[in-house]
C-alpha cells in the first residue's frame, strides 16, 4: 500500500470515527450521566433521518430538515423524558431496557405508518456537492470532509459547555454523586430532563448528517445502536472525551481490518473492545464501574 | 397480535379488495368460501414478510398471485381458491412455527412462500418433513432446489447461481479481463458472485479480488478506495435494498463510476432506483426480467397489475403471477383434485408458462429454466439490453432428482 492510499484510507478511518462520535456522544450523555441504557438510541438515528427526508423533499432544502429535524427530537426527548424516562432514574437497568426497547417498536411503527417501508436518499447542500480529486481514479465528496468538521464543531461544543459552563458544572457533579448533588441544593434534576433530550436530539442529529452519505432505510439504526455502544463502552461510560477516543479507534480498526484482515472484518472491532477492557476495565478514560 | 381467525363471507368484491387487507400484520385470516358443489376449496398459504424490511417485496408476490386467480375467475385448475395468509416477518427464528401453523392448524393445500432465504430454508424442511406442497416465490437459497430438492417443492423465482453465472461472459465479451467483486459476506452474497466467477473464468477473465463486508454493514467507504488502488476493468457487485442504494451512491461519488464500470446481479438496482438516482446510470445488471420487456404477456401483466393496485408491476410480483400460474397447471392436470399428488406434480414439472418473464419451464430439480436479460439503467428504469443467456439452467448440485 502506497502513501496516499494509506493517507485517504487514514481520512476514511478518521471520518467514520466522527461519525461514530457524533452519534455515541447522545448516548455516552445519557447512559453516562443520567445512568439511563437507552436502547431506543439507534430508533432515533433513523427516525432524525426519515424527519430529514420528510422536510427536505416538502421544503426543498438540507439545512430546515437540520434544524426542523433536531427541533422536533428535542422535543420528543423532553416529552419521553417527563412521561417515562424520570420514573426510572435509580431504578433497575431492567426496566430501562424494557422501557427503551418498546420505544424501538413504537418509533418502528411510527416511522412504518408515517413514512412506509422504502429507502430514500437525501441531496446534501448544493455547494457541498462536489468531489476532491485524489487519484486518477478515486476523488473524495466533499460532504464527506464536511461531515468531519462538522462533527469537530459538535465536539468542540459539547467539550465547552461540559467543561466551561455552570450547566455542565451541574452534570458533571451529578454524574459523580447524585445524592450530594440533591442533598447541596443544585437543581440537578432539572438539568436532567435537558441531558436526557439533547441526547436525543444528537442521536437525531447524526442520523440527519449522514442521510445524504447513508441513505434513510429502516433498519439503519439497529447497526448504529450495537456501535454506539461499543464506542461508548470503549470510551469509558460516561466520558465524552473517551468516546471520542473510542469512536476513533473503532473507525480506524474497522477501516482497517477491512483493508488488511478482510476474513476478520465482521468482529476486529469487538476483538479491539475485548482486548482493551481486559487492560482497562473501565474503558479507556472511564473511572467508574461498568 | 391474536390467533384468532378472523372469517367473513368470501365474495368476489372482498377477493377484490384483498390487496387492502394485505397489510393485516401477524394475523392469520383466513376466507372460507361457501361449499359449493365440488367440495372444499383450495386452500393457499400465503407465508410471506407482510412488515419488516422485505414487506414490499411480499405484498407484491401476494398481489400478483392473487390477480392471477382474479383473471382465473377465483379458480386454479377449475377449483375454487381460499387464502390463508400469515406474516413471517422474515424472521428465521419464527419460520418453522409459521410454517407448522399453515401445514398442521389451517391444514394447507400448497404454502406459497417466501422472500428471505433463511426463511425458506426452514419451511423447505418442514415441507419435506410434512410432504407439504411448497412454491418459492422468491427466495434465491441454491440449496432448495440443490441438496434440499424434493418433488412436492418448485420455486417461480430463480436460484442465486442463475442470474450471476451469465454476467460472466457478458462482462469477458465487453473486454474486461481483470474484475474485483464485492458483497456481503453471506449465503445469497457467496452463492451470487460464486456463480459470477465460475462464468466470468469460463469465458476466460480473472478474478483479481473478492471484496466482501459483513452483512448489513453499509460502510463501503475503506473497500471502495481498495477498488481504487486496485484499478481494475470492472466490478461486479451483489447488494440490494439500502445496501445497494448506498453502495451505488457512495460508487459515484468517490468518482469510480466514470473510470471502472459497475455490474452487478439485478437486486442492485432493483426497487432502488428512486433512491439512488443518477448515481445509476448506466449500471448494468442481469436478472430474469426487465421493466420494459416487451411481450404480450408482460405488457398484459402490467396493465392488469397497475389497474388492480395503481402501482407498477416488479419481478416480484411476476414471481408471485407465476405461482398462480404454476397451481393453475397443476391442478388443472388433474381436474382439481389434489389428491392425485403424483399426477398433479407431473403436470407441474412439465409445465410450460408463458410468463411476463418470457418463456419459461422447470428442470428436473423443480427451478424454472428461464431467459436471464442483460439491463442498463437508463432515466431511472432497468432498460432491456438483450438476452444475456437463453434458457438458463441451474445446475441443481446435490440434487438426487436430477439422476
Amino acid at each position: 500500500m502506497d502513501l496516499l492510499t494509506f493517507g485517504v484510507q487514514l481520512l476514511n478511518g478518521v471520518q467514520y470515527g466522527l461519525v461514530l462520535f457524533l452519534v455515541a456522544s447522545g448516548l455516552t450523555l445519557v447512559f453516562g450521566i443520567l445512568g439511563v441504557i437507552n436502547l431506543a438510541h439507534g430508533a432515533f438515528y433513523m427516525l432524525g433521518a426519515y424527519l430529514a427526508y420528510w422536510i427536505a423533499k416538502y421544503t426543498g432544502s438540507f439545512w430546515i430538515a437540520l434544524v426542523g429535524g433536531v427541533g422536533i427530537s428535542f422535543l420528543a426527548g423532553m416529552l419521553l423524558e417527563n412521561i417515562f424516562v424520570r420514573r426510572l432514574y435509580g431504578r433497575d437497568h431492567l426496566a430501562q431496557v424494557l422501557l427503551s426497547f418498546g420505544l424501538i417498536l413504537v418509533i418502528d411503527e411510527i416511522r412504518q405508518i408515517a413514512f412506509g417501508k422504502d429507502v430514500h436518499s437525501v441531496a446534501p447542500p448544493a455547494f457541498l456537492q462536489g468531489s476532491i480529486q485524489l487519484t486518477d481514479v478515486l476523488s473524495y465528496p466533499v460532504y464527506r470532509l464536511a461531515i468531519c468538521v462538522f462533527c469537530l464543531i459538535v465536539a468542540a461544543a459539547i467539550f465547552y459547555v461540559i467543561r466551561q459552563t455552570r450547566i455542565g458544572m451541574i452534570v458533571r457533579a451529578g454524574a459523580e454523586n447524585r445524592q450530594m448533588t440533591r442533598a447541596l441544593g443544585i437543581p440537578f434534576d432539572k438539568v436532567n430532563r435537558y441531558v436526557f433530550a439533547v441526547g436525543i436530539a444528537l442521536a437525531a442529529l447524526g442520523g440527519i448528517v449522514i442521510a445524504p452519505i447513508s441513505t434513510v432505510f429502516p433498519g439503519m439504526g439497529d447497526h448504529m445502536l450495537i456501535l454506539s455502544f461499543v464506542v461508548v463502552v470503549l470510551g469509558g461510560i460516561g466520558s465524552v472525551a473517551g468516546a471520542a477516543v473510542g469512536a476513533l479507534m473503532i473507525g480506524l480498526t474497522d477501516t482497517f481490518g477491512k483493508v488488511f484482515f478482510p476474513t476478520f472484518s465482521s468482529f476486529s472491532i469487538y476483538l479491539l473492545m475485548a482486548l482493551v477492557l481486559l487492560w482497562r476495565p473501565n474503558g479507556i478514560l472511564g473511572q467508574r464501574e461498568v | 397480535m391474536t390467533d384468532d381467525t378472523l372469517k367473513s363471507a368470501f365474495t368476489r368484491r372482498t377477493l377484490l379488495s384483498g390487496a387492502a387487507t394485505v397489510g393485516a400484520a401477524g394475523l392469520v385470516s383466513s376466507f372460507p368460501r361457501p361449499a359449493i358443489a365440488q367440495g372444499a376449496p383450495y386452500k393457499v398459504g400465503l407465508m410471506l414478510p407482510y412488515t419488516g424490511t422485505f414487506a414490499k417485496l411480499g405484498q407484491f408476490i401476494d398481489q400478483g398471485m392473487r390477480l392471477y386467480v382474479e383473471q382465473k375467475g377465483g379458480k386454479l385448475g377449475g377449483r375454487n381458491v381460499t387464502f390463508v395468509q400469515i406474516d413471517d416477518e422474515s424472521k428465521p427464528e419464527t419460520a418453522t412455527d409459521n410454517m407448522n401453523r399453515l401445514v398442521g392448524r389451517e391444514k394447507v393445500d400448497v404454502v406459497v412462500g417466501t422472500v428471505h432465504s433463511g426463511v425458506a430454508m426452514a419451511m423447505v424442511k418442514v415441507a419435506r418433513d410434512t410432504n407439504t406442497m411448497l412454491i418459492i416465490p422468491n427466495a434465491g437459497a441454491n440449496d432448495a432446489t440443490g441438496p434440499q430438492c424434493a418433488p412436492n417443492i418448485f420455486r417461480t423465482s430463480f436460484s442465486n447461481w442463475q442470474p450471476c453465472f451469465p454476467m460472466g461472459k457478458v462482462m469477458a465479451d465487453a473486454g474486461h479481463k481483470n474484475v474485483v467483486t464485492i458483497t456481503w459476506r453471506y449465503t445469497a452474497g457467496q452463492e451470487m458472485v460464486g456463480a459470477f466467477k465460475e462464468g466470468f473464468t469460463a469465458a476466460g477473465g480473472k478474478v483479481v479480488e473478492e471484496l466482501a463486508l459483513p452483512f448489513p454493514e453499509v460502510e463501503f467507504q475503506a473497500l471502495i478506495t481498495r477498488i481504487a488502488t486496485l484499478k481494475p476493468d470492472a466490478v461486479f457487485s451483489f447488494f440490494a435494498g439500502g445496501g445497494a442504494v448506498k453502495f451505488v451512491k457512495d460508487y459515484a461519488a468517490a468518482g469510480l463510476n466514470k473510470t471502472i464500470p459497475l455490474y452487478g446481479a439485478g437486486f442492485l438496482t432493483d426497487g432502488t432506483l428512486e433512491a439512488q438516482g443518477a448515481a445509476a446510470d448506466g449500471i448494468k445488471t442481469t436478472l430474469h426480467y426487465a421493466d420494459d420487456l416487451d411481450n404480450p404477456a408482460n405488457r398484459a401483466f402490467l396493465a392488469a397489475f397497475k389497474q388492480k393496485t395503481n402501482q407498477d408491476g416488479d419481478i416480484y410480483a411476476v414471481q408471485g403471477y407465476d405461482a398462480g400460474a404454476l397451481l393453475d397447471i397443476g391442478l388443472g392436470g388433474v381436474s382439481g383434485d389434489a389428491a392425485a399428488r403424483d399426477k398433479m406434480i407431473a403436470a407441474m414439472a412439465a409445465a410450460k408458462i408463458d410468463s411476463p418473464r418470457g418463456p419459461m419451464s422447470f428442470n428436473k430439480a423443480h427451478n424454472p429454466v428461464q431467459n436471464i436479460y442483460l439491463r442498463e439503467v437508463r432515466n431511472g428504469k432497468n432498460a432491456y439490453v438483450s438476452v444475456a443467456q437463453a434458457n438458463v439452467d441451474d445446475p441443481a448440485r446435490g440434487c438426487r432428482m436430477t439422476a
